[in-house]
């Protein structure tokens, strides 16, 4: 038996098979010409026959794939056999070129070009690579660096996955995600936790593992562990009965005092606000609008916008739902807002800041929202994202205002605006914690490396600290704005839509900290509502005090689960 | 040679999914055609059962383009062609 210790970031406990992903393709050598025996005839015609292979694979996959998958496959293998693909290589062929290094640099050419054109045709630059490595793979008779494709339930394994493997990877078939890098707040354990798939990162040497060998693998605990034994396959067993006992959430947050807490969800989308609405989510916590930009060229119209902040607010009738403007910028690059050549882009013009230097795209945004929420029940919030001043969530609230929305918000993602959430909220009505940014800034460590996995870490002791002055500062606002009043309002509403509030640990550290709703992966609700109500709110301000005052966030993490024991007998 | 212009309907104009079905049809017809925008010369035009080609040449909705051909069947070819290219694939 041989243990890897990772980062656990989707709880579950399985055990399966091991499918490795193959490692990246070298390139042929440049220059790489055809061997003495090779006509250019017999050259060209294994290039096509290799890639009218690529193209009936890719063909079969699609056939078998559903929604969006489908589509990207469909598109993919059409470009297999793509005469503009086709014909460069051939030419390059003709000239004397290897059918291997021909095809390499007739892609790596298509990709550049589509990269010039920007915006969409930029991201199917991506997918002309792909087709261009199954084809080489193909040639070699080696197995393509992508997902492996199995009749049967498998664990992949892998270096590292990039969001567009996501797109093909299928959740009926793969029960599990190990990676020997990544952190654990990468875009791929974002999506791992909305498929739900128990999944550790930065497990250091997985990559040793023995295809088809079998592993047990705990998403909670973040080990790895070859040949099981009876101890890990009664483990998985146990898992899989809790399972279902856990995958429900009657609509109802609270602690098991009765302090209420609400549980809402984070969609991208209007399926995804459909499936949080049928998961009982108390509303949307967090709705990310890029969906309605990215892959765009230039900025969706008014009546386009309108349409798809309807399809969201329509899934939750009288329900509140905080939508967030447009946050491009960083690792998610718009053309029409954002500069790509900036040097340091997670501290250059993103969220918000992208109203200074491209003017009128966040107040039509606006307008959009505001008619959307006209024609629809929803109780609609809206919040900035990346705002770091007091003054720049009046210039927000001033533009909400003049669209005609009530309820202007801000998120708390730059330490400047945790330690200075009291002036912030003299112009909003709410602040909510974006965990994932604020680790990031605070620890000074960006979020998709894996070596940094250790600084971002939510339950770093400094972030816990930040939390804890926001929701002071919201204390202290309120009670200096009573003016001569005899009682001070109640303090205006502080939230947590990070990924934080998927943990279920961290979650009642964040209630005892005072936060007053959780927003969260929908699947990862009824987890985080079964462990809340385990702990009354005094029990839950007891750890987060303790949490507080840890020396470190493995301490912090520590010394909180010890005390809830419900996490090791649910395996989360 | 026979030609044709046709105006893009589609919203996202000829790239994605409207392209593709474009070119599988163009490439089903076992005659070569090619398309240009409006007022380029026939030497400019790309290839039309090429996806890659037709994303390239970035028309967007509302663009006018030319399609031509050559052979007996060409004309009907064309019209069939410019029926897919004038029919909004995303509504």
């Amino acid at each position: 038996m041989q243990s890897f210790v990772g980062v656990g970031v989707t709880p579950g406990r399985v055990v399966g098979p091991v499918l490795i992903m193959p490692p990246v393709l070298n390139a042929p050598p440049a220059g790489e010409q055809l061997a003495g025996t090779t006509s250019a005839a017999d050259a060209v015609a294994s290039l096509k026959y290799a890639a009218a292979q690529v193209k009936t694979e890719l063909d079969a996959r699609a056939s078998r794939a559903s929604g969006d998958g489908k589509a990207v496959l469909s598109a993919t293998a059409l470009m297999a056999t793509d005469p503009t693909l086709i014909k460069a290589a051939v030419k390059l062929i003709n000239e004397g070129s290897s059918a291997q290094r021909a095809i390499w640099d007739a892609g790596n050419n298509v990709a550049a070009m589509l990269a010039d054109l920007g915006g969409y045709m930029a991201e199917r630059a991506h997918d002309v690579l792909d087709v261009r490595s199954r084809i080489v793979a193909e040639l070699r008779g080696v197995q393509p660096p992508v997902i492996p494709d199995s009749d049967v339930p498998f664990i992949l394994v892998a270096e590292d996955l990039a969001p567009a493997d996501t797109a093909t990877l299928d959740p009926a078939k793969v029960i599990a995600l190990v990676t020997a890098s990544g952190g654990p707040q990468s875009h791929t354990a974002i999506i791992a936790r909305n498929l739900g798939l128990p999944a550790v990162v930065a497990a250091t040497g997985v990559l040793a593992l023995t295809e088809h060998e079998l592993v047990f693998v705990d998403g909670g605990t973040g080990r790895v562990t070859s040949h099981p034994g009876t101890a890990e396959l009664a483990a998985a067993k146990k898992w899989q009965e809790q399972a279902s006992a856990l995958g429900t959430f009657d609509g109802v947050g609270r602690l098991a005092d009765g302090t209420l807490l609400d549980l809402l969800a984070n969609v991208g989308g209007t399926a995804d606000a459909a499936a949080a609405a049928g998961a009982n989510a108390q509303g949307v916590g967090l709705l990310r609008t890029e969906f309605c930009f990215l892959g765009r060229d230039t900025e969706p119209g008014h009546d386009e916008q309108v349409a798809a902040y309807k399809g969201v607010l329509d899934a939750f009738p009288g329900k509140k739902v905080v939508i967030r403007t447009l946050d491009a910028g960083a690792d998610k690059p718009l053309p029409f807002l954002t500069d790509s050549t900036e040097p340091n882009p997670a501290l250059g013009v993103r969220g918000y800041r992208t109203d200074t230097t491209s003017p009128g795209v966040l107040a039509r945004q606006l307008a959009a929202i505001a008619d959307a929420a006209t024609q629809s029940n929803a109780i609609v919030w809206v919040m900035a994202p990346m705002i770091a001043t007091a003054q720049e969530a009046a210039t927000f609230a001033a533009l909400c205002a003049a669209a005609g929305l009530s309820t202007p918000g801000v998120m708390v993602e730059i330490p400047s605006a945790a330690l200075t959430s009291r002036h912030l909220l003299d112009h909003v009505e709410f602040a909510s914690l974006g965990t994932n940014d604020l680790t990031q800034y605070t620890m000074a460590a960006d979020r998709q490396l894996g070596a940094l996995a250790s600084l971002n870490d939510p339950w770093q002791p400094a972030v816990l600290a930040l939390v804890q002055a926001t929701v002071e500062g919201a204390a202290a606002q309120a009670k200096h704005s009573g003016g001569s009043a005899k009682e001070a309002p109640a303090a205006k509403p502080v939230s947590v839509c990070g990924e934080a509030a998927a943990d279920p640990a961290l979650a009642v550290v964040l209630a005892g900290l005072g936060v007053s709703s959780l927003s969260m992966a929908a699947r990862a609700i009824p987890a985080v509502s079964c462990v809340l109500r385990s702990v009354t709110s005094q029990e839950a301000r007891q750890l987060a005090h303790q949490a507080l005052g840890a020396k470190s966030a493995l301490a912090a993490r520590a010394l909180v689960r010890e005390a809830l024991p419900i996490l090791t007998e649910l395996g989360l | 040679m026979s030609e044709r212009t046709a105006t893009i309907a589609s919203r996202v104009g000829l790239h994605a999914r409207p392209a593709s079905i474009f070119a599988e049809a163009a490439a089903e017809l076992g005659i070569e055609v090619s398309i240009s925008r409006q007022g380029e010369s026939a030497q400019e035009a790309l290839d039309a059962s090429s996806m890659l080609a037709l994303m390239s040449l970035g028309a967007e909705h509302g663009d006018v383009v030319v399609l031509r051909a050559d052979g007996p069947d060409a004309d009907d070819a064309l019209t069939a062609l410019a029926r897919i290219l004038e029919t909004d694939h995303d509504a």
